[in-house]
């Protein structure tokens, strides 16, 4: 890479260090309501984000949750309904995408068919006016970074699926923005070349330091290669945090089955002591968690199928623990994973490490205990319990709607 | 083995023969007719002629160059009408493309003739449009738009744009919008988005348009004749006399192949201009 780059990289590491706070993006109270007819979509609603500069941050979700709308929003290609949005600290509504200091890598990569690579790469540099000699220098050193110098003549057409997306990346790059906003960039790739370009990506977001904005609706995607992850659902924003936080604390049920598999274990609190609670679960059994709870209180709680241990055996009662009935057991070589019925139907997914002194209780049919510790009991908070439904009738206030096809 | 590799040419044989009898033939007999002399009465001998053609280019230079700037003028009236229609209907047409491009294509239910007639009322000098004008002061009152070359080129224009919108919008509606966004976002104002990415991404939809109507227009005789008056003739009108008035074919025909001769000539160099290259890359996209 060249040393400009790394001084860029340097000019924006540094503010994380704590000498200018200002985010690079933030989203204030951002709405985006589509109305085509009678019918009203609130895509987004009430998004509040700061994306710190330098962070690789993701916005992880199902199809349909407002993932590329946010994005678009950041872009400028879509204005919000309401709300603003602000990059390193101005407010750009109404700034068009040709004055916004980002640069988006699209979905479907949109390569402009009629030109080179060279030329493609060379599209931005040339209408922000680089000196030529200056252009034909970064150009070079992206198209190496991506490692497609040897392709600099070829149209996109002439490429694999890897290959443009490459291009798309340096395409982008190439401008030093201040922030890069992809929108599911491996989407389209086969999961070996979407494994290797995953490690490419960080590897090349390190190198240059850039802030990252990474839609995907793959979770494992987005907790290998994210800072932080937002959470999105139907518009809103469920969870943000750190993938270790939004895998270990799911801050709602919708996070906590998105992310990873988890189990869920409904159940009443009952008298709290140790800084913990007991629960009674819905078969009756009793298990501590690691939250002090309001005696008598409807509680969800989640445990990750990794935490929990099984055996014939009766556990340690010191230990949350149930029993249920192996219903399905799937080898996988280096682990096995079960699935246990409890008495009253509820399926709990474990998974076990294949280590040399892992018990033989494998079969399907025969009683076992479950036990876990009750700090990985997590008792999701009730806060987002309840929440908005996605469609709201027509809202005369809401001023605009988008209609491009 | 033999009998499949043979289908495909069974396939194309209808076709073949329709080209050799309709287009082939007619077209070697037009070429042995302009190399003939005589006359209707006595009959027409092959003497191989040539100088049919230096007779015909030199009596009707004027009109054979006439021709292919009207033809050409249309032709650009078309691309400046009708560019703006195609990517209008293609990127904001939405659900109602198809009732757009009905309507383009609706004063093609109507004759060809008939259609230049109306025109002709529409811009008589006391019509819709200039008396509309004159009445309140806009246009001088002894203002004339018909007999006039404008009249003309306006009048082929109108005849032919669908001819120019439909290949167009037919290459810009198979194009991504996230394209134009792409360009946008890497900095491109709108202008540079038009010029860098969505023309010539079009480019073999205005090669295509372009054809289809510079060829008809500029071999076009009827709006001459409806809208020119006697001072705006066009090729196509002293090939009609010469045939159908002066029985002289020779004549005749030598003016039709020096147009064909001129007009791929002009193709070929528009080709060149456009780069053909380009042109076919793109479309094989
Ligand atoms: N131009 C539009 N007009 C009307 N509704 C739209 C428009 N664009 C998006 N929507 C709606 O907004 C919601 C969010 O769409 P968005 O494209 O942001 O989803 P996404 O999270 O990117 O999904 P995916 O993972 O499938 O790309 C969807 O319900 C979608 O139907
Ligand atoms: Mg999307």
């Amino acid at each position: 890479m060249t040393i400009t780059a790394h001084e860029r990289a340097d000019m924006s590491r540094s503010p994380i260090a704590g000498t200018d706070p200002t985010p690079a993006i933030s989203l204030h109270g951002v709405s985006k309501v589509y109305r085509s007819g009678s019918e009203t979509v609130t895509a987004v609603r009430e998004v509040d984000l700061n994306i710190e500069r330098g962070e690789f941050f993701s916005l992880l979700g199902p199809s349909g949750c407002g993932k590329t709308t946010t994005m678009r929003m950041i872009a400028g290609f879509d204005d919000p309904t309401d709300g603003e949005v602000r990059l390193t600290g101005n407010d750009v509504t109404g700034v068009p995408p040709n004055h916004r200091d980002v640069n988006m890598v699209f979905q479907s990569y949109a390569l402009f068919p009629h030109m080179s690579v060279h030329d493609n790469v060379a599209f931005g540099l040339k209408r922000s006016g680089v000196a030529k000699r200056e252009i034909s220098g970064r150009v070079g050193e992206m198209l190496d970074l991506v490692e497609l110098g040897d392709r600099a003549g070829h149209k996109p057409a002439q490429l694999s699926g890897g290959q443009q997306q490459r291009v798309a990346l340096a395409r982008a790059l190439v401008n030093r923005p201040s922030a890069l906003l992809l929108d599911e960039p491996l989407g389209a790739l086969d999961l070996k070349l979407r494994q290797s370009m995953q490690s490419e990506l960080k590897r090349i977001q390190r190198e240059v330091g850039i802030t990252f904005v990474y839609v995907t609706h793959d979770q494992g995607e987005a907790l290998t290669m994210s800072d932080r992850i937002a959470v999105m659902n139907e518009g809103i924003v469920e969870q943000l945090g750190s993938p270790a936080e939004v895998y270990e604390r799911p801050a709602t049920r919708f996070v906590a089955g998105f992310i990873g598999t988890s189990n869920l274990l409904t159940g009443t609190a009952g008298e709290a002591r140790d800084g913990g609670s007991d629960v009674r679960l819905a078969d009756d059994h009793v298990v501590r968690a690691g939250t002090a709870l309001l005696p008598g209180a409807a509680v969800d709680m989640t445990v990750r199928p990794e935490k929990i241990r099984i055996t014939t055996h009766e556990p340690d009662a010191a230990l949350s623990r149930v029993r249920g009935t192996v219903t399905d057991t799937v080898y996988l070589g280096s682990a096995t994973h079960y699935t246990v019925r409890l008495a009253d139907g509820t399926e709990i997914v474990v998974f076990c490490q294949n280590t040399s002194d892992a018990l033989e209780v494998a079969e399907a049919g025969s009683a076992v205990w479950l036990s876990w510790q009750p700090q990985h009991s997590y008792v999701l908070p009730e806060a987002h319990a309840s929440r908005p439904a996605p469609h709201t009738p027509a809202d005369p206030s809401d001023e605009e709607t988008h209609n491009h096809a | 083995m033999v009998k499949r590799k043979l289908v495909p040419y069974l396939l194309a044989l209808p076709g073949w023969s329709w080209l050799a009898l309709f287009f082939v033939a007619p077209i070697a007999g037009m070429l042995a007719l302009s190399l003939t002399t005589g006359d209707v009465i006595t009959g027409f001998r092959q003497t191989f002629h040539v100088a049919n053609y230096v007779d015909a280019i030199a009596t009707y230079w004027e009109q054979i160059s006439r021709s292919l700037l009207y033809g050409g003028s249309a032709t650009v009236v078309c691309l400046l009408l009708g560019f703006p229609m195609a990517y209008w209907i293609a990127f904001r047409g939405g659900k109602h493309k198809s009732t757009y491009l009905l309507l383009i294509l609706l004063p093609f239910f109507v004759s060809f003739v008939l259609r230049t007639i109306s025109w002709k009322f529409t811009l008589s000098d006391n019509g819709v449009v200039l008396g509309t004008l004159k009445s309140i002061g806009l246009a001088p009152d002894d203002l004339a738009v018909l007999n006039s070359a404008p009249a003309v080129v306006l009048g082929l224009a109108y005849n032919f744009l669908p001819f120019m919108v439909l290949p167009i919008y037919a290459v810009l509606e198979r194009m991504d919008p996230r394209l134009v966004e792409a360009a946008y976002d890497l900095y491109a104002t709108r202008t540079q988005a038009f010029l860098r990415v969505i023309l010539p991404i079009a480019l073999p939809g205005v090669f295509a348009g372009g054809l289809m109507t510079f060829i008809p227009t500029s071999a076009d005789y009827v709006n001459a004749s409806v809208l020119g008056g006697t001072h705006n003739t066009m090729v196509g009108n002293i090939i009609r006399t010469e045939y159908l008035v002066n029985n002289a074919y020779p004549t005749a025909a030598a003016i039709t192949f020096t147009l064909m001769g001129l007009l791929l000539l002009g193709i070929f160099s528009y080709a060149r201009a456009l780069g053909t290259e380009r042109v076919m890359e793109v479309q094989a996209r």
